[in-house]
């Protein structure tokens, strides 16, 4: 397998695969849903091999790949994973998967094109997370943009247009900040390599402005209060495939740019600052889950949720600066650990409630809280999953949602007392919020002739559900393998921002 | 000697169970569902047994391995294991023994019922998640049995979950729960931070540092660290063995199935507070404040929510507030220190209780799911071994020599009489008061349905077509009658222990050293120690009984509800008119559901709606984010105004342009 240029391929299968499905035109839906479908699965196979080939002690980057792209300006085709990149690489190409199944039936206008995007999209996600040029990582980052643009905004709701530029200038807004922090950490290194700028010395004054412009463009992505807003609209008009994606996966390139750049880049600004992102973070968790408990609509739920289990990944990444100037660095990696678990976890369990969300308004063509009730009562399968996923989104143990929130309050609670009981909090407001929820939607009785209808889930719609709820049971009950994966490039990571840069 | 392999089983086999029964119920049928649950806690039960044997007269040691290793960061690791000593095994016999005759029971119970597979597959998995609970060997693992017995609960609450009022019960369980939850996590996180492990056995071995540190929780202010520990552990406590202020969940939780009323919310579940607290006593035993906390604690639960039994018309909801009662019974005596004696209580109220509770559901059955005791009365001719079997529970309930309950009970009184810590008088007096309270509520619920004339009337076309539809109240379409064997045999087999296991373990349990090193006491807090010196046997603590003040407490009850519900029917009335203030109080359960609902339930959504509206809506996406668009707009309106195209605008605008430069290097003078 090492001759093979694995990550390329990762990239680019899925992109290049998705011509022939466009190809495959609007009279053929039938194959392209299964040329998708053939597509994604070679591409969830490659990205399996990677776990293979990985030499799970070394934090450096491997699967390296480096070739001259733009030579004027040192910008190179440079790509390489370590165990952080693999989990999320792995959680994009199974996520496509499942999202092309999810849509077999649902999407019949443009099949083709829908399946398309979902192809191209998925390459670039994987693009972002194997890119070590930052360039590179910059084009996949906007590009990637485009493609859910078009989800949105063709197979989308009433108010996708609104949805699509709201979700649109927030992004850019925040991208630009970044450009900017990489071009000037080009000037300084003289390339474009992550690697480079993770290891040039750097004055306060300069980290400060380079930290703040990462700040917002991967608070922007997370997304953090109070740059979350668009996130509710992109979902509420999102299709289900786009909403799994975009809960799933594109999150996670906030945490992951975290990771990557704004620790390692500028650790003295990111430790000065840390307070900010804990507050922040902390408001997310408690704030943001008072207002997911009077949604009234499931999607909006759902996001809100979302936002404040991302704030466990931003707090998990930045207490560790105190745990580190405590001396509790083995605390520090449980942060980072946390954080990175929470990342997969949330894919997994917001992936499969959008998707189950999806489920019921295929059947009913709303996402209100209010027409729905009693579906225990005539989808049993569907309630089944329904309370499974609502239980782990309330972070039950023995599911993965425990798992990052167990060992980020633990990791708070060596930082300060009082940041683990704001993280804690979590477990009172997530439960009420997803618990009543269920009531609402899954227990009672049946509430109108509508819901008394409703069909229960189909084999295709249980091999979504399931597969997902196979993970979070996985994760939940055996954490340890995803833990082991990534621990190489977390003790690394602490390493890296032990040292001051100044 | 102990295995893992057969401790694996003991857990494993009732989650196949529920798997089984669970998944594929609709392939097996009832009797394939029921047989395969039952048979497999069945098989935990006899190897609990087994177990236990080999602990206290095989000469096992015991036992404590890591299955397998959960995660692993730096050198701080979580495993999943087992630690198996004498406490632990006592919990699994007792668990397994009552989770077999609740499904034995339930076999019985729930033969109408459209969800009978779901049924099985919940009471097996929740004795799977209870025996991790009482066999983890580490932090995680604990928390994990307690969330999911958790899990099991609210799903069983709900388990008719057409029912407006079980749906609501339940989240409400969830949620009261997880308040307390939300402490022991925090318990947990503190025990990470001050003994470094999350293994049992490493962190009672370092507990001994503690002694003398302390947090800065609020500036200027040291916190002891294992005053702060067993706090936050015991909030957990709280919420799963329903304390006040946390109590409020479990009356509601009679909305589920009488068989789990049973199981979980009155002989198991509920008492896991209590064996977590003992299980912890080498961390509690270091803060006498803690401990002093939990004494208050719980001899306030004992007294006061007995008090709201009495005023019940609900024959569940009697046995519900009956069980808060003695659950603060048993957290006064770890208060107390005397950990064994709570755990004697736990282990004697796992059978009179969950005796109570499916002679309860007899009764139900026999009244059609009528559970309002006005309309009882007389039911003893038509049902006697429910009735015999549950005056058996009652006086073992009540504290009457030589039934278990009376063993237990004084023994706690004892000991909290012995405790010197702060709140013991109080507590004391507490404690001994609730027995009159107690012997008055059972009394009261026993004449009130056995005893007395019938105040329902048979009426065969009372009901017509559906059989359970709503009837009028106290109209029954035929004459009760007594249950089913798989109904009765339950109750003789649980009313024997409920006679005969308070003198069979007092002496080892209490004075014999039989938990060994699993539970830790300071030697100036060991209360039993002292008891222990005047302790002989149990005739001669059996007789000490007639000489000492709750035996006669609890007589005093018996004889005031005697001659208030067998002589003169007429004066409970009158009473209840006479202490109107007071009885209202007790109707209306000190107010606490009333409190809670304003405060958290409508407060927290109308904060929500608050910040969502003001946060959310006006601030960022009204003044932040829509406020930039429409500010982006304004500029772009007034610069277009600039660009109107007219040749004459821009050459004005060259020549002002041009005059403002020209006059500019006049007056400062530059060229």
């Amino acid at each position: 397998m090492s001759h093979w240029p694995l990550l390329s391929l990762l990239i680019w299968v899925p992109i290049a695969g998705a011509i022939p499905v466009l190809f495959a035109g609007q009279n053929r839906p039938s194959t392209a849903r299964w040329l998708t479908l053939l597509i994604s699965l070679v591409t969830f196979i490659l990205s399996l091999a990677l776990l293979f080939g990985y030499n799970y002690n070394s934090g450096a980057m491997q699967f390296v790949e480096s070739h001259a792209w733009l030579p004027a300006i040192h910008s190179r085709y440079g790509l390489g994973v370590d165990g952080i990149s693999i989990a999320l690489i792995i959680l994009t190409s199974f996520t496509n998967v499942l999202v092309v199944v999810g849509a077999w039936e649902v999407i019949r206008d443009k099949v083709h094109q829908y399946m398309a995007a979902m192809l191209v999209l998925t390459g670039l996600m994987i693009g972002i997370f194997a890119a070590t040029d930052a360039l590179l990582f910059y084009v996949f980052f906007e590009a990637m943009l485009i493609p859910m643009f078009i989800i949105i905004g063709v197979w989308g709701g009433p108010r996708r247009i609104y949805a699509t530029i709201k979700f649109f200038l927030f992004t850019m807004f925040g991208s630009i900040f970044m450009l900017l922090a990489l071009i000037f950490l080009y000037l300084k290194t003289g390339n474009f390599s992550i690697a480079a700028m993770q290891h040039v010395p750097l004055t306060m004054t300069e980290q400060t402005w380079i930290f703040f412009s990462f700040l917002i463009a991967f608070a922007v992505k997370v997304p953090m209060v109070p740059v979350h807003t668009w996130l509710p609209d992109a979902h509420v008009e999102a299709p289900t495939g786009g909403s799994v994606v975009l809960a799933a996966v594109m999150l996670k390139i906030g945490g992951y740019g975290f990771i990557r750049f704004a620790l390692p880049i500028t650790p003295d600004a990111a430790d000065h600052f840390a307070w900010l992102v804990i507050t922040l973070s902390l408001i997310a968790i408690i704030y943001i889950g008072y207002v997911a408990l009077v949604q009234e609509d499931m999607k909006k739920l759902v996001a809100y949720s979302s936002v404040a289990h991302m704030g466990f990944v931003t707090l998990g990444l930045f207490i560790v600066f105190i745990l580190i100037r405590d001396g509790s660095v083995d605390m520090a990696k449980l942060g980072i650990q946390g954080s990175m678990v929470q990342m997969i976890s949330h894919g997994f369990i917001s992936g499969a409630m959008f998707t189950s969300i999806g489920v019921m308004y295929d059947r009913m063509h709303t996402r209100m809280i209010k027409d729905y009730g009693g579906l225990a009562n005539v989808m049993p399968w569907f309630a089944l999953f329904m309370v499974f996923f609502g239980l782990a989104n309330a972070g039950l143990p023995g599911t993965s949602g425990f798992v990052g929130e167990f060992m980020v309050i633990i990791a708070s609670f060596h930082a300060s007392p009082w940041i683990g009981l704001a993280a804690a909090f979590t477990l009172v407001i997530g439960a009420g919020y997803t618990l009543w929820l269920i009531k609402r939607v899954v227990w009672g009785e049946v509430r109108s002739p509508e819901v008394a209808a409703m069909k229960d889930i189909s084999a295709r719609e249980i091999f979504v559900l399931a597969s997902f709820a196979l993970l979070v049971l996985w994760l939940g009950f055996w954490p340890e393998p995803l833990v082991h994966l990534i621990h190489a490039p977390i003790t690394e990571l602490v390493h890296t921002l032990g040292h001051s840069k100044l | 000697m102990l295995s893992m392999h057969t401790l694996l089983i003991i857990a494993l086999a009732p989650l196949a169970g529920a798997a089984l029964a669970g998944l594929l119920g609709r392939q097996i049928g009832r009797v394939g569902a029921h047989s395969v649950a039952t048979l497999s806690v069945a098989v935990s039960c006899v190897l609990s047994f087994w177990v236990f044997y080999q602990l206290v007269w095989g000469g096992a040691h015991s036992f404590n391995e890591n299955l397998y290793t959960w995660f692993q960061v730096g050198s701080f690791s979580a495993h999943v294991g087992f630690l198996v000593d004498r406490l632990t095994a006592l919990m699994m016999v007792v668990v397994t023994f009552i989770s077999l005759m609740v499904h034995i029971y339930t076999i019985g119970y729930m033969a109408d019922d459209p969800g009978y597979q779901r049924f099985f597959s919940y009471i097996a998995l929740f004795t799977f998640s209870m025996l991790m609970l009482v066999m983890s060997n580490n932090f995680m693992q604990l928390f994990f049995g307690w969330e999911a017995v958790g899990l099991v609960s609210y799903l069983l609450i709900g388990f008719w979950y057409k029912r407006p009022t079980a749906i609501y019960a339940n989240l409400k369980a969830f949620l009261v729960n997880r308040v307390g939850d939300m402490g022991f996590v925090l318990g947990i996180a503190a025990v990470v931070y001050f003994l470094g492990t999350l293994d049992y056995a490493q962190a009672f071995q370092r507990a001994p540092e503690l002694v003398g540190r302390t947090i800065q929780i609020l500036p200027g202010h040291a916190w002891s660290a294992a005053t702060l520990i067993s706090l936050l552990l015991f909030a957990g406590a709280m919420g799963k063995s329903a304390q006040v202020p946390l109590h409020v969940w479990l009356p509601d939780s009679m909305e589920g199935p009488t068989p789990i009323s049973a199981l979980i919310h009155a002989a198991t579940m509920v008492t896991a507070g209590v064996f977590m607290v003992a299980r912890m006593s080498p961390l509690f035993e270091l803060s006498s404040t803690a401990l002093s906390f939990v004494l208050v604690i719980g001899a306030t639960t004992a007294l006061f929510l007995g008090l709201v039994s009495i005023v019940q018309h609900d024959i569940k909801r009697v046995i519900a507030y009956s069980t808060l009662s003695q659950l603060g019974y048993m957290v006064a005596a770890l208060g107390a220190s005397a950990y064994a004696a709570g755990i004697f209580h736990l282990m004697t109220h796992a059978f009179f209780k969950s005796l109570l509770f499916l002679g309860a559901g007899s009764v139900i059955i026999a009244m059609h799911h009528e559970q309002d005791m006005r309309h009882m009365g007389g039911l003893r001719k038509y049902m006697p071994i429910t009735y015999i079997t549950m005056w058996v529970g009652s006086l073992a309930l009540s504290g009457i020599p030589p039934f278990a309950g009376f063993y237990s009970k004084d023994s706690i009184i004892e000991a909290v009489s012995n405790a010197h810590l702060w709140g013991s008088g109080y507590a004391y007096w507490s404690v001994l008061l609730g027995v009159f309270v107690t012997a008055t509520y059972t009394f009261r619920m026993m004449y009130l349905t056995f005893h007395g004339k019938e105040r329902f009337r048979v009426d065969p076309h009372a009901v017509k077509g559906d059989e359970h539809a709503s009837h009028e109240p106290g109209v029954l379409a035929h004459p009760p009658h007594e249950s089913s064997w798989v109904v009765t045999l339950p109750l003789i087999l649980l009313a024997i222990p409920s006679l005969l296991i308070g003198a069979v373990a007092i002496k080892p349990l209490l004075f014999g050293g039989f938990f060994g090193s699993s539970i830790y006491v300071l030697p100036a807090h060991n209360v039993l120690a002292e008891m222990a010196g005047h302790f002989q046997d149990w005739e001669s603590f059996t007789l000490h009984a007639f000489v000492s003040a709750p035996f006669w407490v609890a007589m005093a009850g018996i004889a005031v509800t005697s001659y208030v519900y067998l002589v003169k029917p007429s004066l409970a009335g009158r009473i209840a008119k006479g202490l109107g203030p007071l009885y209202r109080v007790l109707c209306n359960k000190f107010y606490f559901d009333e409190l809670y609902f304003a405060l958290f339930a409508k407060g927290g959504v109308r904060l929500g709606r608050g910040l969502w509206k003001a946060g959310d809506s006006t601030l960022i996406d009204g003044a932040m984010v829509n406020g930039s668009v429409s500010l982006v707009a304004r500029l772009a309106r007034f610069f277009r105004v600039l660009q109107s195209g007219y040749v004459y605008h821009y050459a004005f605008a060259m020549i002002l342009g041009l005059i403002l430069l020209l006059a500019g290097f006049v007056f400062t003078g530059h060229a």
